[in-house]
């Protein structure tokens, strides 16, 4: 990114101030070599987001921030229903709710070590993952509307899981003011055998060693220590959230017009908060929020499973579930004053400081986790939420490391095969359906994921609290 | 003709022709390429599409939309593809097979076309172009 039009307000704050249609500055949180490597396009987007009507304070992007539709990915936005705000299917994403959900195992790496090979075929053998793969739950008309209006909540209902997972998870595992009956009959007939899939792409399911803690009075509050072995997985709202973005983006892009909006790019597709379109857009969108906290309970479901039969005895806690594309209503201080913000994290995750009231008690002094997921064979991350994020963007912080290099040019670059094998050398397990697909998400791909966490942590959006190192992966 | 060009977290797809159909009917092409090498996809069954939009561009996201639906409901890959404009309205059919999964090796999912890079011209004089970004 050509950083002349930048202010740079701190070491890791850069600002660009309102011209032309802006209605607020934009403000890229960075180092100055992550913003050095970023697109020009995402310098474009922040600014076009910043010109949309009823946005409050400024068009944020984080650490992470790449090229997306209309928002960046990694961009945060707020808007406010009473200034004509408005409400954006591209501001959310195709993959409505995708994120992240760490379990605690209780097992250190030795324990799992006589039976990796084993633990890594079960997985593979029970959590279905990759394109054309089917989940053993098929869903009737009245099991979609429930499992739509109450998220994971609803599978613990069913059984696939524990009362207590429901704290850890944010909205308690169930988006409130979801609407059933504003997702079409096409988004519902895209997800009855899709319920406890990965899906493919960037989604994986991951053993992990915790390698490094950077903040240990945290990391005793959520339970993790060196050397214990985590499960991650990151998915989200499958084919019903894919097809609810495509539905919307059309219709917000016909009825842009009749709203009298002008948008400088297509992708920016918006509605007015208070417009049909807009209730109706809120309305299913929460239903895949909820549809992705199903997706990922079910498959911690099969997960206790596998683990149960491989290393019997092992109880397998829920740490946090996180979701990183949203829009989500909540309050927020602006000049000192409370105010009730639609705010849209598009490729960002929430991260609430201590002290928030939504937060479970067990968080209260801590802030919660967030969870950033690296790409295969590479580092995640726990980090914690800070107080002062707060004010530097409405609590949010990065939420991956985003890619490096075009599917095509990592298709040509690498073998699956020999990706594989590589990492294998390295104690890394790799088991998935095709091999091409692991050529493309080759770690090589991706940005280093420890420099976005690095700079999320100095800008004091989350503070660091722990590494993870992969050591199975499954990916889709 | 058909080929990929690049996006930074996903892909474009572009196809060509001497018509605009064919250019959509390429595209289309393209987009199976996203997820397997379209060689690979025998012509088993064929699944017809109806789209309609108020122009040409948003009906081309709208038919790719509609392949990535058939795709994801139906459990299938296509390969060869027609098309036909009636005003606002696209007609057009597909031909595929259902996924199998160790031949296909499907690398991703395609989750859905969108407006990016999303663009239909004619260079040289009776070649035309279609294109977008598709979510993967």
């Amino acid at each position: 990114m050509d950083t002349t039009q930048l202010t740079r307000v701190s070491e890791f704050e850069w600002r660009v101030e309102p011209r032309g249609a802006m209605r607020v500055p934009g403000i890229i949180f960075a180092s100055a070599e992550l913003i050095r490597a970023m697109d020009d396009k995402v310098l474009e987007q922040v600014t076009n987001v910043a010109s949309l009507p009823g946005i409050v304070k400024a068009s944020y992007a984080m650490p992470d921030a790449h090229w997306g539709y209309g928002f960046p990915i990694g961009g945060v936005a707020a808007f406010d229903a009473d200034q004509d705000g408005v409400v954006s299917a591209g501001g959310v994403g195709f993959d409505i709710s995708c994120g992240v959900r760490t379990l605690l195992t209780g097992l250190q790496r030795a324990d799992i070590e006589p039976v990796k090979e084993r633990l890594a075929d079960a997985l593979y053998g029970s959590i279905p993952a990759g394109l054309g793969s089917t989940g053993r739950i098929h869903l009737d008309e009245s099991g979609m509307d429930a499992m739509l209006a109450g998220g994971a909540r609803w599978a613990v209902k069913r059984g696939w899981g524990y009362r207590e997972d429901l704290e850890r998870i944010e909205e308690q595992g169930c988006m409130e003011g979801a609407q059933p009956q504003a997702v079409s009959e096409r988004a519902r007939k895209r997800q009855r055998d899709e319920m406890g899939t990965l899906g493919s792409g960037n989604h994986y399911l991951e053993v992990q060693e915790v390698s490094e803690i950077f903040d240990p009075d945290t990391a005793t509050a959520f339970g993790i220590s060196r050397g214990d072995i985590v499960v991650s997985i990151h998915c989200g709202s499958r084919g019903l959230g894919h097809q609810i973005g495509t539905e919307f983006l059309k219709s917000m892009v016909i009825s842009a017009h009749q709203h009298g909006l002008t948008l400088p790019d297509r992708e920016l597709a918006c509605a007015p908060i208070d417009s049909a379109t807009g209730q109706s857009y809120l309305g299913a969108m929460r239903a895949a929020i909820n549809c992705a906290l199903a997706n990922r309970q079910i498959i911690t479901y099969l997960t206790r499973e596998v683990f149960e039969r491989v290393i019997p005895g092992t109880t397998l806690d829920l740490l946090y579930d996180v979701s990183h594309n949203t829009c989500k209503v909540e309050d927020h201080l602006v000049e000192s004053r409370p105010r009730r913000l639609y705010v849209h994290r598009k490729g960002a995750t929430r991260a609430f400081g201590p002290g928030h009231p939504e937060l479970p008690a067990e968080f209260r002094d801590t802030g919660q986790p967030v969870l950033i997921g690296g790409s295969m064979g590479t580092a995640s991350h726990i980090l914690a939420g800070n107080r002062e994020s707060e004010t530097s963007a409405f609590s949010s912080a990065c939420h991956g490391a985003g890619r490096a290099m075009s599917r095509r040019s990592a298709y040509k670059t690498w073998m699956g095969r020999q990706v594989i094998d590589d990492l294998h050398a390295k104690g890394i397990l790799i088991r998935s359906p095709s091999s091409r697909g692991v050529a493309e998400e080759a770690p090589g791909a991706y940005k280093d994921v420890n420099d976005v966490v690095d700079a999320a942590d100095a800008a004091g959006l989350a503070r660091k609290v722990a590494k993870l190192r992969p050591v199975i992966c499954i990916k889709g | 003709m058909w080929r990929h060009f690049p996006h930074e977290a996903d892909i474009g797809v572009h196809g060509s022709g001497e018509s605009l159909e064919r250019a959509f009917e390429e595209a289309a092409v393209a987009m199976t390429a996203v997820i397997t090498d379209p060689d690979s996809v025998a012509c088993r069954e064929t699944v017809a599409v109806t789209c309609e939009a108020p122009d040409r561009e948003l009906l081309l996201v709208d038919w790719l939309n509609a392949l990535i639906y058939e795709m994801a409901t139906r459990r299938m890959l296509f390969r060869h593809f027609k098309v036909e404009f009636e005003g606002t309205r696209l007609h057009g059919t597909a031909c595929g097979e259902a996924i199998d999964r160790a031949r296909h090796q499907p690398a991703t999912e395609v989750k859905g076309a969108t407006y990016t890079a999303l663009t239909l011209f004619e260079d040289p004089p009776g070649m035309w172009h279609a294109q977008c970004v598709v979510d993967v």
